[in-house]
């Protein structure tokens, strides 16, 4: 059998692929977003972006009662979102099978927390897998369908970033085409009115009884026996760290992490001296362990906050000396930037420059909040800047939204700003709102939104008309603006500062990273005229640096955006014209 | 005991440290061992330090490298080679690009680049390989070919058949860039 190195978000791709799936839909959040990228590879699986997890699990429900085998993926904070669907969908049980991707973030590589979303498994009332590498990825993809089916339940698969984003081998197989089941129409399953839902609930109180039965079977879960002397309770990559740095102990390795059977957990835990659960996060195994009274050791010893490592469990049970890890002063950090040539940069300057207070949201633009931008006041969730800064406005007063701003991408806005803006009008605050339109999903690395003009395909389609969308919510002031026109920029922002209504200015121009700015300029210091005052460098590219006295202009790095030469008082930095590009 | 290696690949995002984990993955399955990788995507791309890892041997369990296990590091910029060194085994081989691209810190002038890196690096390896991969780079016709000629270097510590990683290049990279990276690799491994 053909055997590839695989992500484990491939993997899942995979295993929808082969398991006969028909359905995927997402909103892009890393560590999730390549689930639905290889996804859109398969000719025979629909896979779409939606405008957001909310809407994604809604169209997988939909597909579900439509008979299809269907896939929901998201990051971890996308579930909230979700999680209004998700709670009924419990209820309602699948026709087709139907698997709800939850990424978790431990560490928080890429997110605003790290929230631990076995939780939602549980207070949902549905079974959760999670796998320990790519092979399980697939595996337990294509039998997450086939106990959703069986049990007539939405399935959580629960990766990390460690299962979504390392690559191990991955046995492919063929694809094996699942007849779409009929749908029949049903309202005692799927009209979940007060009538309706009570008797689905006492059904999925026995489902879970029954899903905790096929937890004992032993086709997901298994007890490796090595030495007695320690047992430990684990499941997904903390697996693997557990083989590695206790490769003796004996390990119950849960492939199903809710529910679980108590029986075969009692039977594991007498057999070995002393049992541990290690987990990342919360104590969510060892305090259902501890609510049946098992004797366990897990959060007294390893931290509720960040990830495990090999080395951690090492040195905490098999008494390898953790080692010292200490930051050298001296070495300056490295952040991450916004592009060289990113057209938010220019916004970000003029807020810093205006010194205006500014609801940031979720996005590239987040990243301005670090000097020497320092342009960002807050940062909650998808969607928060525009309610906040109109609830800013409520503690403040009116005059309080004469210097702040609420800014968001396009696809933050249609994702959950567009509310906002209309709550904005409404109840009457004079809230201004940036939408910086750069055509693209940019941070998760360039997914296709309404905006785009693109599908998740990459065939042509219909792009959403901001401007026209934001005047039907009833703005009364909507500016469309290229950021790069620092002038009319700064104009346009001063005149929507001051209106004493909502106004909406809409910064357009594309990412830089989509190549769709073809220019062979960049600009050179004129090193004989800078004076080396500095200001160039207050717009924070990276292109940019300082030495001897004077600024100086990486070539690698400059896309001849301009910015910085727009900002010289002295006119010394210089358009060049290069050859080719 | 059973063989295994660690290679940890770091840089700065946009840098493509994920391609070249990608390449020596495929070498290293085509000379039949067990891989793991370890990326990371998203924010930290950004302009930020980021490091691929990779593993390989025998038989391989977790995909990340514990602090101080990495055998070798392939540093695509000097100053993210300084930070990553306490990851290396008192053993390890270090190959490090010998440019330097400057953090924002010291763009704006809060912190000092440090001017001795690569004695720092030297003094504690002091068989470190520190070359200007850059200009092998531009020869080969792309200065994005940089992570190419680091790992046409990192090549030279394995007895593999040179076309585990021509054919991993060719299998990993766009079809138009297969002649200008092959070339950067040849440039890499050649280098002295």
């Amino acid at each position: 059998m053909a055997k590839k190195l695989m992500t484990g978000n491939e993997a899942v791709a995979r295993g929808f692929w082969e398991a006969g799936g028909r359905v995927v839909s997402a909103y892009p959040g890393t560590p999730s977003t390549e689930i639905t990228e290889n996804a859109a590879k398969y000719q025979e699986l629909y896979a779409e972006w939606a405008p957001n997890e909310k809407v994604a699990l809604e169209v997988a429900i939909g597909a579900s009662m439509g008979g299809a085998r269907s896939l929901a993926a998201m990051k971890h904070v996308g579930l909230n979102v979700a999680a209004d669907p998700l709670f009924t969908v419990a209820y309602t049980g699948v026709n087709g099978g139907l698997i709800i991707v939850s990424a978790d973030d431990p560490g928080m590589h890429s997110s605003q927390n790290e929230q631990d979303n076995r939780n939602y498994a549980r207070a949902a009332k549905i079974p959760a897998l999670e796998p320990a590498d790519s092979s399980e990825a697939k595996e337990f993809t294509k039998l997450g369908l086939v106990l959703s089916e069986q049990f007539d339940t939405p399935v959580m698969l629960r990766l990390t970033t460690r299962i979504a984003h390392s690559q191990s081998f991955v046995e492919l197989e063929d694809r094996e085409e699942s007849a779409n089941k009929t749908y029949k129409k049903d309202i005692s399953k799927y009209v979940m009115t007060p009538a309706g839902a009570r008797p689905r609930h006492v059904l999925i109180e026995s489902r879970m009884e029954a899903l905790a039965e096929f937890a004992a079977t032993g086709e997901i879960n298994r007890a490796e026996y090595r030495s007695k002397d320690i047992g430990v309770i684990c499941a997904g990559a903390v697996y693997q760290y557990v083989r590695e740095a206790l490769p003796d102990a004996s390990v119950y390795k849960l492939g199903m992490i809710y529910p679980l059977s108590y029986q075969s957990i009692i039977d594991f835990a007498n057999q070995v001296k002393k049992l541990y659960v290690i987990e990342e996060l919360d104590p969510f195994i060892e305090n259902i362990l501890k609510s049946w009274g098992i004797e366990c050791i897990g959060k007294d010893i390893f931290s509720l906050c960040g990830e495990i490592f090999p080395e951690t469990i090492a040195g905490k049970l098999a008494g390898c000396p953790l080692p010292e890890i200490s930051e050298n002063p001296n070495i300056p950090p490295r952040p991450p930037v916004m592009c060289a040539g990113c057209p938010h940069r220019a916004v970000f300057y003029m807020f810093n420059k205006l010194k205006l207070t500014v609801t940031g949201d979720i996005g590239c633009y987040t990243l301005a909040a670090a000097p020497p931008l320092a342009a960002i006041d807050s940062t909650v969730c998808m969607g928060a800047s525009i309610g906040m800064a109109h609830g800013l406005e409520k503690a403040l007063g009116r005059d309080s939204s004469v210097h702040t701003v609420a800014v968001l991408g396009e696809s933050t806005f249609i994702h959950s700003g567009i509310t906002s803006l209309i709550n904005t009008v409404y109840n009457q605050s004079a809230v201004t709102t940036v939408i910086l339109d750069n055509h693209i999903t940019a941070m998760t690395g360039h997914q296709n939104n309404p905006a785009s003009g693109y599908n998740a395909k990459g065939q042509a389609a219909p792009a959403l008309d901001l401007a026209a969308l934001v005047k039907a919510c009833g703005v009364p002031m909507v500016n469309v603006v290229d950021p790069f026109d620092l002038a009319k920029s700064e104009r346009v922002l001063k005149e929507s500062l001051a209106f004493d209504g909502p106004s909406v200015i809409i910064y357009r121009q594309p990412c830089v990273l989509l190549g769709r700015t073809v220019t062979n300029t960049k600009y050179e210091v004129n090193r004989q005229n800078c004076i080396g005052c500095k200001i160039c460098l207050k717009c924070g590219c990276p292109a940019l640096g300082y030495s001897e006295g004077k600024a100086v202009i990486d070539q690698q790095q400059c896309t001849g955006c301009g910015l910085c030469a727009g900002l010289c008082p002295k006119e010394t930095i210089e358009a060049v014209k290069k050859e080719g590009k | 005991m059973s063989y295994s290696c660690n290679i940890i690949i770091t840089g700065v995002g946009g840098q493509g440290t994920v391609l070249s984990g990608r390449i020596i993955s495929l070498a290293a399955e085509a000379a039949g061992y067990d891989v793991k990788v370890s990326e990371v995507h998203g924010m930290s791309q950004r302009g930020g330090s980021v490091i691929t890892q990779v593993r390989f041997g025998d038989s391989v369990a977790a995909p990340i490298i514990a602090y101080g296990k990495a055998d070798i590091v392939l540093a695509f910029e000097k100053l993210e080679a300084l930070r990553i060194m306490p990851y290396l085994t008192p053993n390890g081989k270090i190959i490090v690009n010998n440019r330097a691209l400057l953090p924002m810190p010291v763009i704006t002038g809060v912190m000092k680049f440090p001017d001795d890196i690569e004695q720092q690096i030297l003094a504690v390896h002091k068989d470190a390989e520190i070359f200007d991969a850059l200009a092998l780079a531009e020869e080969a016709g792309n200065a994005k070919a940089l992570n190419i000629v680091l790992l046409g270097r990192l090549s030279k510590h394995f007895d593999w058949p040179l076309n585990y990683w021509t054919d991993a290049i060719t299998a990993a990279v766009k079809p138009k860039f297969i002649d200008l990276n092959i070339k950067a690799f040849a440039l890499g491994r050649e280098s002295k």
